[in-house]
């Protein structure tokens, strides 16, 4: 469950953040504004953003499906069904990713403007930028938010907490819900360590795979950092 | 002209993109708003009405008596004033050490504390909470307090280290030339000097406390000491088909975080540029 998670909340948050930055690098008026707008929700008590979301995605009442019902679009029962309740948590991740796509940000203003201006006289438009400046100067930041976004994503835990308890039928079970439930409801601490154990192995295992496997897509300027 | 025309296109592209990025970034707190403001009879009208009329202020106040958000807010406050306090403190004491002060070991013990970092919170968590039943017994502020005062948290003291590394060392050799202990030069210099760096922790570290769901949970059994973020998850279980109430409480929760980074946004923005860059 927790991997599921983890496979389509970090990818979808990473994407959107990065676009997001590239929007905003954009030069664009109220800059300040629209960056603003998107960090908001980050800062938002994950209680009260659970709250929300409660709220919006109620199968009957909730927003959303009012507006798809709207559009003639299938309504989706969201946090209320075995199917669809991980992906809708992992959209809902999509939401706070203010914090990420301000790091994107602080990175992408840091890529000199020759860079640019060498693509400018060579004739490349956006699209080449993007390939072949944008995206290798940026592995380093994108490198940085992955392993943050793993690390993080493992240990999702009061959405889940309060949203569905785990639910329905254990289909949100995260593993750091499944460790509260054996500590705190079942009062088996023992067994609550030994999980935390395995997700600490499955974490590290992940970590060291990806600091490997940086060595091939991750540029840093000037070499060994 | 076929270039200038493709610049417009591009600016009308990027700005629909924006605007339609950030109308569903503020949806959910639009609606939030909207509801709380919302006479219960409205809230379920089908299609939806975007604007309650008339607007109902008094759903705060109905909250207000049917949950002791005040005292909620009371516990919550104290929490967070004595933990911000000591993480500022303790953090800046230490980033001063890892920064300037020379000590055998000292770089083998940051790394200790980076690798730390690294830790997942879920592997801390049942030693630390059966250590503090022992000690302290159930139903304390200590665990949520206390660790603030012994460090305030290895990514604090490193955010403080960097910024302090930044700082022109020729201003303590001459404070050291005058005859300033280390204590006086971290007091009068480093300190004052450092000041966006320990904002931006103070304010992290708020907001953090703030937020803080599941220390809490773990720590505090008792309603009386409940913080704001347990108050409304209990809040969520007993009332939820009182949506106007629940979205006031979720407001009212949500209103000290954002007054907060209005304030200090430049803060912020520096500070997750810090982390991203140097991290």
């Amino acid at each position: 469950m927790t991997i599921y998670y983890v496979a389509l909340a970090v990818p979808v948050s990473l994407t959107s953040a990065f676009i997001l930055a590239l929007l905003l690098k954009q030069n664009v008026l109220g800059k300040a504004v629209f960056r603003a707008i998107f960090y908001l929700p980050s800062i938002v008590p994950i209680v009260a953003t659970s709250t929300i979301f409660i709220w919006l995605l109620n199968p009957d009442i909730g927003l959303f499906n009012q507006i798809l019902k709207f559009l003639h679009l299938p309504t989706s029962l969201w946090i209320y069904d075995e199917v669809t309740v991980i992906p809708t948590l992992a959209l809902m991740s999509v939401w706070t990713v203010g914090g990420t796509m301000l790091i994107f940000l602080a990175g992408l203003e840091s890529i000199p403007d020759q860079y640019y201006e060498v693509v400018d006289i060579d004739g490349g438009n956006w699209w080449h930028k993007l390939i072949s400046v944008t995206l290798p100067m940026m592995t380093p930041t994108i490198f940085f938010n992955l392993v943050m976004g793993i690390i993080n994503g493992f240990q999702t835990f009061s959405q889940a907490y309060i949203m569905t308890e785990g639910g329905p039928n254990n289909a949100s079970l995260f593993y750091t819900v499944y460790l509260y439930r054996e500590a705190f409801t079942h009062q088996r601490m023992g067994s609550a360590c030994a999980i935390a154990w395995v997700l600490f192995l499955i974490i590290m295992l992940l970590s060291v795979l990806i600091f490997r496997s940086s060595a091939l897509w991750v540029y840093y300027e000037g070499e060994g950092k | 002209m076929n270039t200038k025309r493709y610049g417009t296109f591009k600016k009308f592209l990027i700005y629909t993109l924006l605007i339609s990025g950030s109308m569903v970034f503020v949806l959910p707190m639009v609606w939030m708003v909207r509801s709380a403001l919302m006479d219960p009879s409205q809230i379920f009208i089908v299609p939806p009405i975007w604007l309650p009329n008339p607007v109902r202020f008094g759903n705060f106040q109905k909250t207000l008596s049917t949950v002791p958000f005040g005292r909620y807010f009371l516990n919550t406050f104290v929490i967070v004033i004595f933990n911000v306090t000591g993480a500022v403190l303790s953090s800046s004491v230490c980033g001063y050490s890892f920064a300037r002060l020379r000590w055998p070991g000292r770089d083998f013990f940051f790394g200790m504390l980076m690798a730390g970092m690294m830790l997942p919170y879920a592997v801390t968590l049942i030693p630390t909470f059966l250590g503090w039943r022992t000690v302290v017994g159930p139903n304390s502020y200590l665990p949520l307090i206390v660790p603030a005062w012994f460090g305030g948290g290895a990514f604090n003291i490193f955010l403080i280290r960097q910024f302090m590394r930044s700082i022109p060392k020729e201003l303590d050799e001459a404070a050291l030339a005058d005859g300033a202990g280390y204590f006086r030069i971290f007091l009068q210099i480093v300190f004052p000097l450092s000041k966006t760096a320990i904002i931006v922790v103070g304010l992290f570290q708020f907001l953090g406390v703030w937020n803080d769901f599941l220390g809490p949970l773990v720590y505090v059994n008792k309603e009386s000491m409940f913080t704001l973020a347990l108050g409304l998850q209990q809040f969520i279980g007993y009332y939820t088909a009182q949506w106007e109430l629940l979205m006031a409480a979720a407001t009212m929760i949500l209103i000290p975080p954002i007054v907060l980074f209005f304030l200090g946004q430049k803060y912020f923005i520096k500070g997750i540029a810090i982390t991203g860059l140097k991290g």
